[in-house]
């Protein structure tokens, strides 16, 4: 079976022709990859804004408020006027601040969201590099934000900062395990790393995701989402920022457009991690069809598919966040190491167990035939 | 070997890693409490409280004015509760000239009072909350809040610095819309209580916060001098209301609830129980006021005439001008103390009087003061989101606490 | 194939140049005015005391520490998890004595008290 990326796609739409205007081809080939990575980084911006949009949108439901109204109808372009204020607004760098680190920090944390981006399939054959190390790529990637983090709570040479660095790195290293170990829970299942192929071995029915596959890939998807909760500094383990207790965390001393990265990178990776939980846990954007063979009006389907997905969930994250109290540090940690981690590492052990007795074959799952 | 030994033992005891100022600009210190932090990683060693960055002097002032122009003064001081002030301090000046106020207007006051405490436990349980991460809580609270600052603003004409007490009285009666509200107000109040507890009450994440953190046994509770929530969140049932009852709180039915852990969560309940409790209050009030006066026959020593009458009746101006000028002037020499219970504590208003119309000497005996002062005991040792909690359970005010 | 992950690259390119660039045109629009009080780092309206980048508490070490050997771990069970349905029961059995020694560790490490905070 020939599989496509949507950059070999435009890449053959476009060769002869640019091949004969006399572009040379490495050229073609980059412009060809560079375009998907446009159209995601700009759907990923987009998507944190509309987060941003929803969050306050949704807090003044749940609180009896009315929320952003004024710019736009509904407020719906508040984020856009928002960004421009933090464009405008003067760029501080404190005097004993580690001037490179500081500058450096929002990148990192910025870059390491949207590479995630890379392997998530959006449904149809939408997706910029279906790697065959997709999951491992994007743990990998994930784990950059600690440096990210780190560096800008120690740059800033503020306590507060500081503080809220060194507990993101404890938090987001202890939580990529339970992570990551529920996710090879999916991994044995499909026997691949790559998004693509674990959306594909799913179905278009709830029967057929893989959260329904056993009773333990049920329990691995929960580990997942709190998990991930975990990793992204959301309530109710914000402690990084616990703008309570350290002001602002690892960003108080930053302002305007950087404080703004630090932003779009974490609503971005909401977005992400959605996407993600949607594609190995629930079918993605899989209708039963094959992606890279149906009509083009199909595979559009297959997207907004996925978007049924990945919205509610980052719904949920929201509405998470607006209910729950905050955990204390400690409590955080000792809920990871104590109870995330050996039942993560339970479920993995008992869905080789579970495929091992029944032949790799689910509750309602079937192997493929090979 | 012994002298390693010797050198680690030293080396823990003085170990700071970090020193940390919390406040008085941080978002969690209710005001500006400043708490200077000794950390070891996120764990505090030692914890002091600085205070004084809100002192207005109003213990001074007071003395520099007459007993009717430095009623305002206290609503400064909690200004959360400033009905609750000007109460405390009507009693305590009612004392001293040895009157009291008609039966009508104790009610009025008994009800405002209890409004008053309503409100600012609601504003204390939504900073708690919003101090452990239970943002909703925070808007949920303030909705209520803002029913009974409009009942206040309807009967005062002020929101927030009501002076609305007189010495010797209330100022203007209660208008029959006022009484219908506070009714309604009473009888829907427990609906909305539940609201707030099923976001918070059983909470897993908010137990864990609250179980356990910031124990004060009562035998502390007693030798830190604390009062009002605090010290009955440790199991001791002190309650001036009904231990020596001022207004008509001997003439209306409650309970005082207790803890018995003495943590935050028991802090937590008690203030809930004491909510429940005000709206009863309200409600009883408001079936039992009676007809008549509302100000003391006394009264025209102590309130100054409408304007429209100093402006036309020659005695009126003569009054004016004399309690404008020199207070009134028929106290007894001596000192008197009194102490009502506010929302946050035991408040005690203590004056020196030299029989002319300003207090010889006033002093202010706030809770926040004596409640900031066990901080240091709450906090050390603990995490650094423990101090946050402690502070909201606290529940200072500092324009009280540093006067 | 390489071509795979040059969307890596170009993602890290264009990641960055959203970065600088709105900073950069920024700069245009945006006032700069500092002064000493504005560059001081804040420390709740103090003027800092003591030094900021000072030594952590060791508990953040244990953590570290822990991670290390517990993701070393999942680094061993990525391959394992990939081929298991080729391998089966003898990569299971492996697998699971590799676990059972972590275990052990594990267990240690909590009758330590590495995960308690004091």
């Amino acid at each position: 079976m020939e599989q496509y990326s949507a950059a070999e796609k435009i890449y053959e739409l476009f060769s002869e022709k640019a091949l004969a205007l006399g572009i040379p081809e490495p050229v073609l080939v980059i412009a060809a990859y560079a375009i998907p990575c446009l159209v995601v980084i700009n759907l990923i911006q987009g998507a944190a804004g509309m987060l941003t949009y929803a969050e306050r949108k949704i807090s003044a439901d749940i609180q009896n408020r009315i929320g952003a109204n004024r710019v736009g109808p509904f407020g719906l372009i508040q984020f856009l006027a928002d960004g421009v204020k933090l464009f405008l607004k003067e760029d501080i760098i404190p005097d004993a601040a580690d001037r490179k680190l500081f500058k450096l920090a929002p990148y990192i944390v910025l870059s390491s969201t949207v590479l995630a981006a890379i392997v998530v399939p959006f449904g149809g054959s939408f997706i910029v590099a279906d790697l065959n190390i997709g999951l491992i790529f994007i743990i990998v990637v994930s784990s950059l934000l600690v440096v990210g983090f780190l560096m800008s709570g120690w740059a800033s040479n503020n306590k507060w900062a500081l503080l809220g660095g060194i507990r993101s790195a404890a938090q987001i290293i202890s939580y990529e395990i339970p992570t990551a170990l529920s996710l090879l829970c999916i991994v044995l299942i499909t026997g691949t790393f790559s998004l693509q192929e674990t959306v594909m071995s799913q179905g278009l029915w709830p029967w057929q995701w893989f959260i329904f596959h056993n009773p333990f890939s049920f329990v691995a998807f929960f580990i997942f989402f709190v998990s991930a909760l975990a990793e992204m500094n959301r309530t109710p383990f914000d402690f990084p920022e616990a703008e309570s207790e350290l002001v602002s965390g690892y960003n108080v001393e930053y302002s305007g457009m950087r404080f703004s990265i630090f932003f779009i990178a974490e609503y971005g990776s909401i977005f992400i991690i959605s996407g993600l939980a949607a594609a190995v846990f629930l079918g993605g954007g899989n209708i039963g069809l094959d992606p890279y063979e149906s009509p083009l009006h199909m595979q559009l389907l297959m997207v907004g598919v996925f978007f049924a997905k990945t919205v509610p969930l980052c719904l949920v994250i929201i509405w998470v966040r607006w209910s729950m109290p905050r955990l204390r540090i400690d409590q955080m940690l000792t809920m990871c190491w104590k109870y995330f981690i050996p039942i993560a590492f339970a479920c993995l052990v008992a869905t080789a167990i579970w495929l091992l007795v029944f032949n790799g074959n689910g509750i309602f799952w079937r192997m493929p035939a090979p | 070997m012994g002298k390693i030994e010797e050198y680690t033992v030293k080396r823990d005891a003085d170990r700071t890693d970090l020193k940390l100022n919390m406040g008085p600009q941080h978002p969690a210190t209710h005001g500006v409490l400043r708490l200077e932090l000794d950390l070891d990683g996120e764990i505090i060693r030692k914890c002091t409280p600085h205070i004084g960055y809100l002192h207005r002097g109003t213990e001074k002032l007071g003395e520099d004015r007459t007993y009717i122009s430095a009623l305002p003064l206290t609503d400064r001081l909690d200004y959360i509760a400033s009905m609750n002030n000007n109460i405390g301090y009507c009693v305590a000046v009612e004392k001293l000239f040895g009157i009291e106020a008609p039966e009508r207007a104790k009610y009025i006051r008994t009800m405002c009072a209890e409004l008053g405490r309503i409100s600012s436990h609601l504003l204390w349980l939504a900073t708690h909350a919003l101090d452990i991460g239970a943002m909703t809580v925070f808007l949920y609270a303030f909705r209520e809040r803002a029913m009974i600052m409009e009942m206040f603003e309807k009967l005062t004409g002020a929101r927030l610095t009501v002076s609305y007490p007189r010495i010797g009285g209330v100022r203007n009666d209660v208008t029959q819309e006022f009484i219908d509200r506070a009714h309604a107000f009473a009888d829907e109040f427990p609906t909305h209580m539940e609201e707030y507890e099923t976001l918070i009450d059983q909470n897993r994440i908010w137990l864990k916060r609250t179980k356990g953190i910031g124990i004060i046994t009562a035998d502390e509770a007693i030798n830190w001098g604390l009062s009002g929530p605090m010290i009955r969140g440790s199991g001791i049932a002190y309650d001036i209301r009904k231990h020596e009852p001022y207004d008509a709180y001997k003439d209306v039915e409650f309970e005082v609830p207790i803890g018995t852990e003495g943590d935050v969560y028991d802090r937590y309940r008690v203030r809930m129980i004491e909510l429940r409790q005000s709206a009863l209050i309200i409600k009883q009030c408001v079936e039992k006021l009676p007809r008549g006066a509302i100000l003391d026959p006394n009264a025209p020593k102590f309130t100054l005439p409408p304007k429209e009458r100093v402006m036309t009746d020659m005695e009126s101006l003569i009054h004016q001008f004399v309690l404008i000028t020199k207070g009134p002037m028929t106290a007894q020499e001596g000192e008197v103390y009194v102490a009502t219970e506010l929302p946050k504590g035991e408040f005690g208003y203590y004056f020196v009087s030299d029989g002319s119309g300003k207090p010889y000497r006033m002093r202010l005996r706030a809770p926040s003061f004596v409640h900031a002062s066990v901080l240091p005991l709450m906090c050390e040792g603990g995490l650094i989101a423990d101090v946050i909690a402690n502070i909201g359970t606290l529940d200072i005010v500092l324009g009280e606490c540093d006067r | 194939m390489p071509t795979e992950y040059l969307p890596i690259v170009i993602f890290m390119l264009v990641a960055t140049a959203f970065g600088l660039g709105s900073l950069m045109v920024g700069i245009i629009f945006r006032p700069h005015r500092p002064y000493a009080e504005k560059l001081i780092p804040y420390e709740s309206g103090n003027i800092p005391v003591g030094e900021t980048r000072s030594r952590f508490h060791i508990h953040f070490y244990i953590i570290a520490m822990l991670f290390l050997v517990f993701d070393v771990e999942a680094v061993f069970m990525y391959p394992w998890a990939v081929v298991f349905d080729k391998i089966g029961l003898y990569a299971y059995i492996e697998m699971i004595l590799f676990i059972l020694i972590l275990t052990v560790g594990y267990i240690y490490a909590w009758k330590k008290d590495a995960f308690k905070w004091d």
